[in-house]
Formats: structure tokens, sequence, C-alpha cells
């Protein structure tokens, strides 16, 4: 059985100009230990679709579907079934890791509630915990860091502590969404080989949410590419970055500047994505799509591609008219 | 942290001196004097009446002398209360109006901050929709309406029955007498308190920490009460600081209905009869609560945050 299961997944969020379907009929599933990247950029519903899986949506927004974990439906299990998964089996790290610590209590304290919750230790116990994950995090001085207000700390050290505190029970399943946005490149760097550390070491499940391509080519073993709430791509890494079979795979690896292109002007997919208000009908990338054919106008379903991974394309030549190109 | 209360209570001297400036050149600008009344007053006696005052002399000597004696404690002697001395009224009048204000004020916390919490984790429902109506009537509903509606209710139409309450008197401060003014005040302030407090609360209910202690599955209350609550009380103390001051020092109009013998109707009364000295005492005395009150709420701020550092 898959450790997560998500099928038509539907995320809606009611704004005073409308209705906004920020998630559309979003199924995938993923093993356990593996490690999946969510790639997309800013509106996609990538870190939508995990905030609905988690209950975390904002109170504007409503979520159907299922999405299944061990053993239990996130969407329909009531608080206290959510709340004993939430912390414990499924953790989650997200990316404002200047404003994620609750400014008033201190960093140790706010580790060891997950472990006095979930695991029912004493205060002290857990903060021990609590210190112990933060020196396998490589959080030197890990004592006095425990006592310290997240203000008193930098936004790395803030990430690692998030990070820290997100395994504290050891889950099955670490949600990061854009766990490195925002931090400078060495820090980045700690931040990777901590993720990678922890589902190597502890074989822990990982879904890394990103827009950073680099990101994903080092950790993740499948990638799902998100457009407009829907998943237009999902395969094998390695097969995605040589042989993308989705025209939007392409113009977003185009778009990733390289060392060698010195001089160049940056590429870029022209056009914007499209109102999530008023979706067009048939592919929701068409509009700006340089292949469209007639075909388009319908929606294309994710079917099997070359290659072996899952494609939202009318077309199957794509990845030939790519190589031809190149 | 000590240098900073000593600091700030040095600071609260000039500002008080500034103050005590003003309304002394104010209150001398204003037309008319302590002495002026309906019946004319022989010349000769108005002669007396003022070199017994010392309003003859250079009003720059007045002044000089009037922050002499401050500084002796000597708040001088009321012009109107002719056989009482400021500080004696005051004396007698603030203890009244303290007490009343406390518990007004203490009763609006009660009230106001939890509603206007079960208002915020209830956004848009009926229950917070009852809470905004309740904060609007109050704040909509003057005090004088207010007080003269209790007394209608409690005092008048129930006067049978066994929740009557005394329609006013001080009747030495008992009980009963101190329930319809004390509620009276506080209405008006359980209301704005309901607000801010479900404003800030919804604010901070969205905030990125909030999500994420409900992330780690902690049980809602436990996010309410140790992650949301702190910060959502800034903006309350805020609003509480000068609302304590304010109340502390007595209120005319519920004082003047409920017959309360506070310190209230000096401040209207002794600006009216031209009674310098007691309106110099009653603005120095709010004057520094309201210093104090500040002060406090600031202090507050420290408890509230951990970024607030005094150094």
């Amino acid at each position: 059985m898959a450790l997560l299961d998500v099928r038509n997944l539907t995320v809606r969020f009611d704004t005073p100009d409308g209705e906004v379907q920020a998630v559309s009929d979003l199924s995938f599933t993923m093993e356990k230990g593996e490690c999946l990247g969510i790639v997309g950029e800013s509106g996609s519903g990538k870190s939508q679709t995990f905030m609905a899986a988690m209950g975390l949506l904002a109170d504007n927004g409503r979520a159907t579907g299922d999405v299944l974990f061990g053993g239990a439906n996130l969407l329909t299990a009531g608080e206290k079934q959510l709340n004993a998964i939430r912390g414990n089996k499924a953790a989650m790290v997200f990316q404002d890791h200047m404003t994620s610590l609750t400014p008033h209590m201190k960093v140790g304290r706010q580790m060891a509630e997950v472990l006095v919750r979930h695991r029912g230790l004493s205060a002290a116990a857990a903060r021990d915990a609590a210190i112990a994950m933060l020196k396998r995090v490589q959080i030197p001085d890990p004592e006095r860091r425990a006592a310290m207000y997240p203000h008193e700390l930098s936004g790395g050290l803030r990430q690692r502590v998030m990070i820290a505190m997100s395994l504290l029970c050891h889950p099955e399943l670490l949600i990061a969404d854009e766990p490195t946005t925002a931090l400078d490149v060495t820090v980045q760097a700690l931040i990777l080989d901590l993720i990678r550390e922890v589902k190597e070491q502890d074989r822990t499940s990982v879904i890394l949410i990103t827009h950073d391509l680099g990101v994903v080519a080092g950790l993740a073993d499948r990638v799902a590419v998100m457009y407009a709430g829907r998943i237009v791509e999902l395969g094998d890494v390695a097969q995605i970055f040589a042989a993308p079979q989705h025209p939007y795979t392409q113009g977003l690896l185009a778009c990733t500047p390289r060392l060698d292109d010195v001089g160049k002007v940056l590429k870029t997919i022209s056009g914007q994505p499209p109102n999530l208000q008023r979706l067009p009908p048939g592919c929701a990338f068409a509009p700006r799509c340089p292949f469209k054919i007639a075909a388009c106008a319908e929606r294309p379903p994710l079917r099997p591609a070359a290659g072996g991974g899952l494609k939202a394309c009318a077309r199957d030549d794509i990845a030939s008219i790519n190589r031809a190109a190149s | 942290m000590w240098s900073y209360l000593a600091r700030r209570v040095l600071i609260g001297i000039p500002t008080l001196w500034a103050i005590i400036t003003v309304c002394f050149f104010l209150m001398r600008l204003t037309p008319g004097g302590p002495f002026d009344s309906a019946a004319p007053v022989p010349p000769e006696i108005l002669a007396n009446l003022r070199a017994r005052y010392h309003l003859d002399d250079p009003l720059w000597q007045q002044y000089l002398s009037y922050l002499w004696n401050l500084l002796h404690w000597d708040f001088g002697p009321s012009f109107k209360y002719k056989d009482f001395t400021v500080t004696e009224l005051i004396a007698q009048g603030f203890p009244v109006s303290f007490q009343n204000g406390f518990a007004a004020i203490l009763l609006a916390m009660v009230i106001g901050i939890p509603m206007g919490i079960a208002a915020a984790l209830a956004q848009n429902t009926a229950r917070d929709y009852t809470v905004s109506g309740i904060a609007m009537t109050g704040i909509v509903i003057p005090n004088f309406v207010m007080g003269q509606l209790l007394i209608l209710i409690f005092g008048v139409w129930l006067k049978d029955t066994a929740v009557h309450l005394p329609a006013g008197g001080w009747n030495n401060g008992a009980f009963a007498n101190r329930i319809l003014p004390v509620i009276t005040l506080a209405l008006p302030f359980v209301a704005y308190l309901a607000r801010i407090t479900r404003g800030s609360m919804i604010e901070v209910m969205r905030a990125n920490y909030v999500r994420t202690a409900k992330a780690k599955g902690l049980p809602f209350r436990a996010v309410v009460i140790h992650h949301a609550l702190k910060s959502a009380l800034t903006p309350v103390v805020t609003f509480l600081g000068p609302a304590t001051a304010f109340i502390l020092t007595g209120s005319m109009v519920v004082e003047t209905i409920f017959q309360i013998p506070g310190i209230g109707r000096y401040f209207v009364q002794g600006a009216l009869n031209r009674d310098y000295t007691l309106v110099m005492g009653v603005t120095i005395l709010s004057a520094a609560i309201m210093i104090l009150m500040n002060l406090l709420v600031d202090l507050l701020y420290g408890v509230l945050d951990p970024k607030v550092r005094y150094d």
C-alpha cells in the first residue's frame, strides 16, 4: 500500500472576487522511503495541495477528494485523529522561516511541546530530547539556543529549528514547503544535506515543494510538475530532466540559468499563468504553448508518456521536437 | 530594567511640570474669575477675597508660589469649597472614584476580552455577530442614557423584587450601591475591549506561527492559549493603559446620575467655577495617573513580547 494516496483532490477558496480553484482534481501516490519533488511556479497549487492534506487551509478554503495516509483519510478525519497524525507521523516545514516560530516562546519549549503532546514525555525529558535533536541538525551550542527566543536566532538557524522540530517524532512523512527559499546559499546547502540525511538514514519519505529545479535534481527520486492546480508531468527525476515530455516542463528547464550562458539574455516562458477564477476549458498551458494544436482545446488527461512517466499533453512528439531544437 | 524604570519616572517630572504650566496659564487666560457670581459682591469684599487668595499679585509670582507650594505637597485651598483644601477634596473623592473605576475596568476585562476571543474563534457565525452587536450597542449608547436605563429597570420597575438595586446614593460604599454605577462605567469598555480583542485575535490566528502550532498536532485550545493569546493581547494592553487612567479618575456623568461623591464632578465644576486650585489639583492627579499607566503599559509589552528590551 502506498504511504500517501491522493485522489481527486480539489481545493477551492472563497474570495471577495469569487471562487478560486487552487488545486483541480489532483491524484498521485507516493511510496515509503521515496522523495517526491513538487515543482511549479507561485500559484500553481503546490503548497495548497499539502496544506489541504494537513488540514491547514485558511478559513475560506475547502478541500474535496481523498488524502489517504496511514489508513486514515486526512480530509474527513476529525480534529482529534488529525492532531494525532500531525507533528507525529506526518510533519511539515514551512517556507516562512522568519515567522513560523511563535515569537514569545523559547524555541526549546516549542520543540518540547511536540514530544509532550505525542509521546507523553515529561517536560524535562522532552527538553533533553529537543536539545539532542538540535545537536543532530548541527546547531552549535544547543543548550543555549534552546533557551533563546526565535528573534535571537538567524534565519538559517530558525529553519534548522523548524526541521529539528518536525523530526522529533521520527515522522514517516516530512513535507518540506520551500525549505530553502530566502536563505543564503551556504545555509541552503546545509538544509538540503539535512533533508538528504533524514531521507537516507531514517528512511523518512520526503515531499519537497520548491520552484528551484536544482534542489529537486539533487534530492528527489520522482518529480511532479504542477501548473494551474494540476499535475502536468510526473516521472523519475532523471527522465524528466533528460527528456521532458510536457512543453511547460521544457520551458521551466530552459529558463534555468546556466553558468556557461554568460552574456545571453535569460529565457522566459512568454505569457502569464492563467487566472484561477477563469480557467480555460482546455489545456491551461495552451495559451502560452508554442506547440499548441487543435486538440488542446480539450483538457488532456494525465496519461502514460514515453520513458515511464505521466504527462498531461495532447501531443506525443514534444520530446523529439525539443531534442531537434537543441 | 531598574535604570529604565528610574529614567521613565524621572522623565515624568518635566512632563508633569509642562502640564502644570500649560494648565495654570490656560485657566488664568480664561475670562471670568472664581468670585464672579450672579449676585453682585460688594467691591470691598471682593478686594478682600482677591487679596486673601493673592489674585492681585503679578501672575508670574502666583505661578512661582504655586509651584513652590506644590513642592511642599500643598495644592492650596479650594476657591469654591471654602472650608476645604484641594488635598482634602481629592483625598475624600478620589478613593471612591478609584474603587469604582478599578472595579469597572476589571469587569470590562473579565467580560470584554473573553467575548472578543470567543467571537474571533467563530468568525462570521451567529456567535460572532452577537458579540459584534453587543459591542456596537455598548459603544453607541452614551453612559447617561445607559445609567438612566439601568436605574429605570433595577431601581424602578424591579423595585419590589429580589433584584432591586438602589437608584443612586453612595451609602458609605455599600455593595448594592456600587453595582449599577460600576456596570454603567464598564459597559462601553466591555464593548471596546471585545472589538479590539476580536480584531487582533483574528489577525493572530492567521499568523504563520499559529499554523506551525496546528501542524504540530496541538489541540486547538493549546494553540489558542499558548501560541496566539499573548500576541493578540498587545493591542488590548495598548488600549487598557489610557482607558484605565481615564476611568480611575471618575466620570462626571456617572457620578452625577448615581449621586456618588467621587472626583469626576470636580473636573467640570472646577472649570465652570474657575476654581483654579481645584482644577489644577485634579489635572495633576489625572496626568500623574496617565504617566504611570503608560509606564505600566510599556512594562507589560515586555511581558508579552520578548523582543521588547529595557535598556
